[in-house]
């Protein structure tokens, strides 16, 4: 991304440890868009023990990202919500694999 | 081992959870539950239609304090129930609905009655379950209730698909009911922090929401405001948590709530906001809804503190536990000239009287309370008389008065009324409603009379859907448009033809002992008062303006 420095300031990277059911992605994705917040980048895949997933979530850092958070760990299927700064490698490791 | 159907499984773990009666209409996808249910000691109740099934549920819900529980079809009753679900979702009221879903080999085919019931009612519950083996329902019914009952209570949906209703299991033994978690207090550091604030401030509100009614609190709400003197609003779902005579209430806030209410909150210098969300009917404009004031806020829902407002002093907490140790902690204290100055408010801002003018909505909801007494159960629809009956009911007791708050749905006065009347059989119920809203469930009317419950339903009929019309002459120019209901029904004929007894009030030239009589006899009475069409609710905050600005109807020839 081209002016990605700007944008690195400006995001927050989410961890979600969930149940893994189908439906679990409904729920979370459902949230962003009902709250109104925007989700730019998503990642999830089966913990090894297989009943758990985790889930990477790219947003916007802004006021209302704790506001999110909350709302995240209301729901029934998420066991917990981490918030990590924006220089976390996950999507940076996966950059190679978005391109036109 | 113990041996049974998906279905007689689930009914008998309903059974175990107390589940005494259940509100629904059976269809082809929860024949095998109807089948069990019919062999159960469960009371089934006859719903008309899916939405007032689910408002039923919730009627018994919003008395009782415990989880109701409605049933639907796929498909259609499914979506039918969805408007009680978000109604229930919006004002935090425990309601367990179970649909039946097509066999789970064609989920995804579009079969018969098919519909994506979890992921419909996925933004309308607290969760959602598809249960998709029988042995998940051993887990999924208590966990249900757990959840529906724990901390913020809410809606669940279980959505159980037909070939797991028949399916049999064995299993070994009954898992326990699901029970709310234990109501955790507030952190001693934050009550500290709360208690400094409330003994400095001159000018402190103690701000009551419906969390208050769901946690058993208001005595001890009471108590608190008592101990420290404390002048107290209520929210419309906090209505009845404090006597609205006692000398300590304000009364309600907001759009419609009196004056030298939302005057004494724009001056105050300390808002105590417990189990209440600061919706923009309680608060008008935010940016100027208590300027002045530092926010204590008290709520079970983390996600609540500084979601509309900053709170300076978060607790997160069951709403009963957290006001014991402040009640506890708290010294008493007297504050004259804080009292002496709302007084003034009150002198400046006068609070309306009422006289006995039975065609007068106002004049007859006092009335009403009169005859029928402080013990009835009080519901509305939605609309003006909604508000009329806010403002102008004597509530004395929590659990008391029911009305859709957050969702605001026209057609849930009828219904909720029956669940009201299944729960508590022995109290007086009386349902307010409007030519407009009576229209959207009126079909529950022969539910109600087939289970004979001792309903009152007075319909405030001004041929009009009155709140529209208010807002049309007042910020649309008078371009009343869509919302004149001059073509009614004859709605007495009608009520009859359900087997009601029916009283209209304009043939008797609004007579007291005709109104008395009425009230007084047992069983569904339906009484129809034709109402002054323009007759407003006031006073009023614009839309989106502030509290502090309310048009008072003086301007229109109406104090």
């Amino acid at each position: 991304m081209e002016n990605s420095n700007q944008n690195i300031r400006q995001q927050a990277i989410l961890e979600l440890t969930v149940d893994n059911h189908p439906g679990v992605m409904s729920h979370v994705c459902g949230l962003f868009s009902r709250r109104a917040f925007n989700v730019d980048g998503i990642l999830c895949l089966p913990l090894d023990d297989i009943k758990t997933s985790q889930i990477w979530l790219r947003v916007q850092e802004g006021e209302r990202l704790s506001q999110v958070e909350s709302q995240l760990q209301k729901l029934q299927d998420v066991h917990s919500v981490r918030r990590h700064p924006p220089d976390h490698a996950v999507f940076d490791h996966m950059q190679g694999f978005f391109q036109e | 081992m113990i041996k049974r159907t998906g279905a007689e499984l689930t009914i008998q773990l309903l059974q175990r959870q107390g589940i005494t009666h259940i509100a629904g209409i059976p269809g082809g996808a929860n024949l095998p539950l109807y089948d069990a249910l019919s062999r159960s000691t469960i009371h089934h109740v006859l719903a008309r239609h899916e939405q007032g099934a689910g408002f039923m549920a919730q009627g018994m819900a919003r008395v009782s304090g415990r989880p109701a529980v409605c049933f639907a079809t796929s498909g259609p009753g499914a979506t039918n129930v969805l408007t009680a679900l978000a109604d229930a979702h919006l004002d935090s009221i425990p309601v367990i609905c179970i649909t039946g879903q097509v066999p789970l080999s064609l989920i995804g085919s579009d079969a018969f009655q098919e519909v994506d019931i979890y992921g419909m009612s996925l933004p309308v519950t607290k969760h959602n379950f598809l249960v998709r083996s029988v042995e998940e329902l051993l887990e999924v019914i208590p966990a249900a209730f757990k959840i529906a009952s724990s901390g913020r209570p809410g809606p669940v949906l279980i959505d159980i698909p037909k070939n797991i209703q028949q399916q049999e299991l064995e299993f070994a033994d009954w898992p326990q009911p699901g029970v709310a978690d234990v109501a955790e207090a507030a952190a001693i550091q934050a009550i500290d922090d709360a208690v400094e604030a409330i003994e400095a401030a001159e000018r402190p509100v103690l701000y009551l929401g419906g969390g208050v009614v769901h946690a058993g609190a208001a005595h001890i709400a009471q108590l608190l405001a008592e101990k420290s003197d404390l002048p107290t609003v209520m929210t419309l779902m906090a209505l009845g948590v404090i006597n609205v005579e006692h000398p300590l209430s304000l009364g309600m806030l907001g759009m419609h709530g009196a004056a030298a209410t939302n005057h004494a909150l724009h001056k105050s210098d300390l808002l105590i906001a417990v189990g209440a969300r600061f919706d923009d009917r309680a608060t008008g404009r935010l940016a100027e809804f208590c300027p002045q004031a530092r926010v204590i806020h008290i709520d079970i829902d983390a996600s609540e503190f500084h979601k509309l407002r900053f709170a300076d002093i978060p607790l997160r907490g069951d709403v009963a536990p957290t006001l014991e140790l402040l009640l506890q902690k708290i010294s008493i204290q007297k504050r004259d000239s804080w009292r002496k100055e709302i007084e003034l408010l009150k002198e400046l801002h006068p609070a309306p009287l009422y006289g006995n003018d039975l065609a007068n909505p106002a004049d007859l909801i006092r009335q009403v309370a009169g005859i029928i007494g402080s013990d009835a159960l009080v519901v509305t629809d939605v609309g003006q008389h909604q508000m009329w009956t806010a403002q102008a009911y004597p509530f004395s007791q929590a659990r008391q008065w029911l009305t859709s708050g957050g969702l605001g749905t026209m057609g849930f006065g009828l219904p909720a009324a029956i669940g009201a009347a299944l729960a508590e059989p022995d109290r007086p119920v009386v349902c307010f409603s409007g030519d407009g809203s009576i229209l959207m469930n009126i079909q529950e009317l022969a539910t109600a009379s087939e289970q004979g419950l001792n309903i009152k339903l007075i319909l405030l009929n001004n041929g009009a859907l009155g709140l529209v019309r208010q807002q049309q002459d007042l910020f649309y120019g008078g371009n009343r448009f869509a919302s004149d209901l001059a073509n009614s029904p004859d709605f007495c004929a009608i009520a009859r033809g359900f087997g009601w007894s029916t009283l209209d009030l304009a043939e008797v030239d609004y007579n007291q002992q005709s109104l008395m009589e009425a009230l007084n006899t047992a069983g569904p009475q339906f009484i129809h008062v034709p109402i002054d069409g323009s007759e407003r609710v006031y006073p009023m905050v614009p839309p989106g303006g502030a509290n502090h600005n309310m048009l008072t109807g003086v301007d229109h020839g109406k104090q």
